[in-house]
């Protein structure tokens, strides 16, 4: 296998007396989803915030193209090429799309905003996302449903060149259609050869476009290869047990993802 | 993948998961999507379309600035009607009402400032007649005997100072800005009654004189052009409008962007040139007693720069962007690497500069100051004009001429009460009456779901 584009080794983070993460090994390669997956305070959320930039590493090193960098804060995830969309998805409701997609990165013109600039870019963002619109990109956020309005926080992670999208449980508030309309625009990321790393505890959403599958339980990571590797019934008992279970039952696929055996 | 997913919850969708070249995502044809909300000038074609889009807004709730114009014309029609001799509508009183107007208008346009973050700055009822006795002070002619550019320079500055002071108690140590300002309140309040003891005039400096210092900022409220130059900035002010908005639309449509019906700017350019023709005519007639008054006054284009430079700055500017988004969404906005702190202190600057022009025409209307200004009552007209306006005490949205508009409408029910005789009372029971009816739409057409454009 390829040097994967992201690869985080040893990494270990804490607050005070509590040891959110230890020693974590992870990879995401481009082209391909990979879902991170794990019980409520498994860790996944400060493993992201820690490839964001929001926190800080207490130890480990990540490395990004092959060559070790240190993400201090969002800036620097940024310019590396590192999108993340939160769950609450940070758009304003009273801004428009394209207002939204270039927020805090406006195109100027004799210092005026250029907005007839923004709104091509935006659109050909959009269509290349397929994500069309009928109307217009011209609408206020607000009078969107909940898929369309994750579709552009999602259109708005990729316009900036990034190589890595990373999603915070983006299905989790949807209902079906709307489901499967920003599990497709996740197909899309990967098809475009962006990374992608989704958070979900939704197997039916890890199944269904991860292309790789890693685990966290308890602050460590117990499990992390491909997809066929798995099944249901071997995530969720990584997930709620760390994988005792799943040991005994098939040891080659949790070794195979552990140690790395590709690097 | 589809080995490992058994009895998938999916199922509905699994056409898409296999061929999502043909599942587009369209962000408008999903129920709930919410088409009345979508300002219709972006989306119309023609005109017939712009005005069923724009029926089904206002029908959703996103009425925009349909009721404070329905507002000024029942407004109109009523006073016309009551007051003796139909006196509202005869010119010498429709240019009284501007310029009883004027003053609520700028105060109006400062309060957007603050309305636009969420917040309110309540302070400007005085901090703009501080403003004003400074540069009263600073003109007279026995004492400092200033210039009086530097005067109202120095005036200003003095404002936007005490902006920066409140903005930063507000965004930087995070306390309430209703308190802060409260505080304010109290405090430029006393402010004003020592700058007032200044020199030889028992508190009542006053710009009556025929020193030129005097008569400058006398004739902020009082002084008017010619009837001709009259039209001539009209025809100036209306040809360059209408040529950047002409302009606008057929660059957009040049590069294949979605461009407004030609006959809807084309009836924002005819209702333009109306409005400012029958301004400009009612102002040119002699509207003086005895003798010759006649002409555009001052005050209008006070006003209307202004209007213009705040209108340029919010929509235009990426300072504006900024207001708008951490008014809209504070959160996303410091993710987006907006300096959340600089700008809200900012916006406290721009409001109580603002206020300072306003204060400046309050002391141009009164002809000078005295300890006799209600601050706690201008600043409530001034937050009633913009909300009236239909700028959003709940923030994210709001113009300038949202303030226009409002100050208009409280200036009309003061003049209109004055001139049916009705005593004070009545007046602060009405006005809070309409207060309390445009804040009763903007938290109504806030729950219907319209987050609104701004």
């Amino acid at each position: 296998m390829d040097e994967p584009l992201l690869k985080v080794r040893g990494l270990s983070k804490n607050f005070g007396a509590v040891q959110a993460l230890t020693d974590v090994n992870l990879d995401v390669p481009a082209g391909e989803v990979t879902s991170l997956s794990g019980d409520n305070g498994a860790g996944k959320s400060v493993l992201i915030k820690c490839i964001s930039g929001i926190y800080e590493p207490d130890q480990g090193h990540i490395s990004w193209e092959g060559r070790p960098v240190r993400i201090r804060n969002a800036h620097d995830s940024a310019s590396l090429g590192i999108e993340t969309v939160y769950q609450d998805l940070a758009l304003a409701d009273n801004l428009d799309i394209v207002q939204n997609m270039f927020l805090g990165r406006e195109r100027l013109r004799h210092g005026m905003l250029d907005e007839d600039d923004m709104e091509r870019a935006a659109a050909e963002t959009l269509a290349g996302l397929r994500v069309t619109t009928v109307r217009s990109i011209r609408q206020p956020v607000g009078s969107l449903s909940g898929g369309q309005r994750q579709s552009v926080a999602v259109a708005k992670a990729v316009m900036w060149n990034s190589k890595l999208v990373i999603l915070d449980e983006p299905t989790a508030a949807l209902g079906v259609s709307q489901t499967a309309m920003v599990l497709d625009l996740v197909r899309r990321l990967r098809d475009q050869g962006l990374a992608v790393l989704m958070i979900s505890h939704n197997l039916n959403d890890v199944f269904a476009v991860a292309n790789r599958i890693a685990v966290l339980y308890l602050g460590k990571m117990v499990a992390e290869d491909n997809v066929t590797a798995f099944d249901r019934q071997s995530v969720v008992e990584y997930m709620t047990t760390g994988g005792l279970g799943v040991k005994a039952k098939a040891p080659n696929s949790q070794a195979g993802g552990v140690e790395h055996g590709a690097d | 993948m589809a080995p490992t997913d058994p009895g998938s919850g999916l199922a509905p969708s699994s056409s898409g998961v296999e061929h999502p070249d043909e599942a587009p995502v369209d962000l408008t044809a999903a129920p709930g999507a919410g088409a009345a909300l979508v300002p219709p000038e972006i989306v119309a074609q023609t005109m017939r379309e712009y005005v069923h889009g724009q029926f089904l807004r206002i029908r959703g709730g996103e009425s925009g600035m349909l009721p404070v114009i329905l507002g000024l014309v029942i407004m109109v029609i009523v006073f016309q009607s009551i007051s003796p001799h139909h006196i509202f509508l005869s010119a010498g009183n429709i240019v009284n009402l501007f310029q009883q107007s004027a003053v609520f208008m700028v105060l109006a346009m400062a309060e957007t400032f603050a309305l636009l973050l969420g917040e309110i700055d309540l302070s400007i009822g005085y901090v703009g007649p501080v403003g004003a006795v400074i540069a009263v002070q600073l003109v007279q002619p026995t004492t400092t005997n200033w210039p009086w550019w530097a005067a109202i320079t120095v005036a200003l500055l003095a404002c936007a100072l005490i902006g920066a002071v409140q903005g930063t108690l507000i965004s930087r140590l995070r306390i309430p800005s209703f308190i802060v300002s409260l505080a304010g309140l109290l405090i430029f309040n006393g402010v004003l009654l020592i700058v007032l003891a200044f020199g030889p005039f028992s508190g009542y400096p006053t710009l009556t004189g025929p020193q030129p210092n005097l008569r400058a900022l006398y004739n902020l409220m009082w002084g008017h052009i010619s009837p001709a130059e009259g039209w001539i900035t009209l025809a100036v002010i209306v040809g360059v409008l209408g040529l950047s908005l002409s302009l606008r639309d057929t660059r957009r449509r040049r590069s294949g962007l979605v461009a407004p019906p030609v006959g809807l700017t084309v009836a924002k350019i005819v209702l333009m040139a109306v409005v400012g023709i029958a301004v400009v005519a009612v102002c040119n007639v002699n509207r003086a007693a005895v003798g010759t008054l006649e002409g555009v006054p001052w005050a209008i284009f006070i006003v209307l720069g202004v209007l213009g430079a705040w209108t340029f700055l919010l929509q235009r500017m990426r300072f504006g962007r900024y207001m708008y988004a951490i008014g809209g969404n504070p959160e996303a906005a410091r993710r987006a690497g907006i300096k959340v702190t600089a700008i809200r202190t900012w916006a406290f600057v721009l409001c109580s500069f603002t206020a300072g022009i306003a204060g400046l025409l309050y002391a141009s209307y009164l002809g000078g100051m005295s300890n006799n200004v209600n601050g706690g009552q201008l600043v409530l007209y001034a937050v009633a004009a913009a909300v009236i306006g239909g700028t959003s005490l709940f923030g994210g949205k709001g113009k300038a001429v949202h303030g226009v508009l409002g100050g208009l409408v409280i200036g009309g029910i003061y003049n209109g009460m004055y001139l049916l005789g009705l005593a004070v009372q009545w007046e602060f029971i009405v006005t809070g009456g309409v207060l309390l009816g445009a804040v009763t739409i903007d938290a109504v057409s806030r729950r219907a779901g319209g987050a609104g454009s701004v």
